[in-house]
């Protein structure tokens, strides 16, 4: 073929539509590709590396997969809120800090007022930004399809939902409608990190999300969570079991780093070696442990 | 074959009709099919903001944007600025600060530092210099670029 023919692979027919039920329907054959920030799909479609299939579905459009709130004791996030709307959210402020810590380290202005929550989860990347803060929140997803009469819904943890690099439990024949998590707890304090050359637009090259309640120097309810170390975004389950009602001290510290060591595996490549990875997540958990401020 | 899509949106304040495919970016329709060609591509993928424009007032990259989701939308790019042959205030600080080497980055800064001004009325250095990490300037101006926002933003532009 010749260079100046361009290859047609683009979906043969496209929807736009404004309730789950319609955009459920639209999906339900498996034959769709879900557009909603685009931020990803546009990249990843125009370099090759992901195919259109038959049908373009737009559910940015969809006004009840939008908007942040509290329901009893659980918080739900729309999917479609974008990196933009939880930034600014003031209930999630106060509720949840950590995730406007998240937003506040996501890419770019730009790419914060396009990119969906609901889409940085469903790419499904190891160095996804906004999941390591999910994670130690205890999130859960939920998936909408349509099973032949009516929507019907089900409820994924979120550490359980990746199961490899851009891989997920979510169906082919699914949409991801929200993310939810209980109320944290007000004595929990959760923190953030991430690594790059440069604070913006930076794909982390160790990511880490830590959660706990500490009275004085003991914790309880540890939640660690960590992007770019795996196949997927990881819970460290067994450094927050080591580290649950344990007092803090320089030993204990040190003692956590060498169980982490033991549950991570990072790789090497263009952004980082296997061995840099190791290091920076000891330090990053020293850093998270260690200083209180 | 791809399918093309029938859309209509405002377009610098006037209506466009346009049809597009449907896996066209909002960047190759403005530059390619509308002939505006102010808005810059540059590095398409999100990374230098050559190619900002405002949707509903929210900046976004031109370059990761669907064509087909413009529909029924509000946009602004660079071309929409200028009010007959007046520089709409930022444009002006610019040019008084010499905030322009080879240029390519200027409208994708001048669009975001819109967007900076619109939603902070009180936008301070630090704001606007986080505010302008999506945009790159190869030249390494920044210097003369953050005084010409500092001075539009102090101005009310």
């Amino acid at each position: 073929m010749s260079a100046d023919v361009k290859m047609d692979r683009g979906p043969e027919e496209y929807a736009a539509p404004t309730t789950i039920e319609e955009a459920a329907r639209l999906v339900f054959d498996g034959e769709a590709r879900v557009l909603a920030g685009g931020t990803d799909l546009m990249i990843q479609t125009r370099d090759g590396g992901m195919a259109y299939r038959k049908r373009l579905v737009n559910i940015r459009r969809i006004s009840e997969m939008r908007g942040i709130s509290k329901d009893g004791q659980t918080v739900r996030i729309g999917a479609l809120s974008t990196l933009t709307d939880i930034l600014n959210n003031e209930f999630l402020v106060e509720m949840a800090p950590v995730l406007r810590q998240t937003a506040d380290q996501f890419a770019s202005g730009q790419i914060r007022n396009a990119a969906t929550l609901g889409g940085n989860i469903c790419n499904a990347s190891p160095a996804g930004d906004s999941i390591p803060a999910l994670l130690v929140l205890d999130a859960s997803v939920e998936l909408a399809f349509w099973d032949g009469g009516a929507v019907a819904t089900r409820t994924v943890a979120l550490n359980e939902f990746f199961s490899g690099p851009g891989q997920t439990l979510k169906g082919d024949n699914e949409l991801l409608t929200a993310v939810t998590f209980p109320l944290p707890e007000q004595r929990a304090k959760a923190q953030f990190i991430k690594s790059g050359p440069r604070p913006a637009l930076e794909i982390s090259i160790v990511s880490m999300a830590f959660s706990a309640v500490r009275e004085d120097d003991t914790l309880f309810h540890v939640r660690i969570a960590l992007g770019s170390v795996a196949p997927t975004p990881l819970r460290a389950v067994a450094t927050e079991a080591f580290l649950e009602g344990k007092t803090l001290s320089a030993d204990i510290i040190e003692a956590a780093k060498d169980v982490l060591m033991g549950e991570i595996n990072p790789i090497d490549d263009v952004r980082a070696t296997a061995w840099y990875r190791r290091h920076l997540a000891c330090v990053y958990l020293g850093r998270l442990l260690g200083d209180d401020d | 074959m791809t399918i093309k899509v029938d859309i209509e949106f405002v377009l610098n304040g006037r209506s466009v009709v346009a049809s597009v495919a449907a896996d066209l970016s909002a960047l190759t329709l403005l530059r390619d099919q509308l002939g505006l060609t102010g808005t810059k591509l540059a590095c398409g993928e999100g990374e230098c903001g050559a190619c900002t424009i405002l949707i509903d007032g929210d900046s976004v990259n031109a370059c990761l944007a669907y064509a087909v989701d413009l529909d029924g939308r509000d946009v602004l790019s660079i071309e929409g600025l200028r009010t007959e042959d007046v520089l709409h205030d930022i444009q002006q600080a610019f040019v008084d600060h010499g905030a322009i080497q080879c240029g390519f980055c200027t409208p994708g800064m001048i669009v975001q530092a819109k967007y900076l001004i619109d939603n902070n009325p009180k936008l301070t250095l630090d704001d606007l210099k986080r505010g302008l990490e999506g945009n790159i300037c190869r030249c390494t101006g920044y210097k003369k670029i953050f005084d010409a926002v500092a001075d539009a933003a102090k101005a009310g532009a």
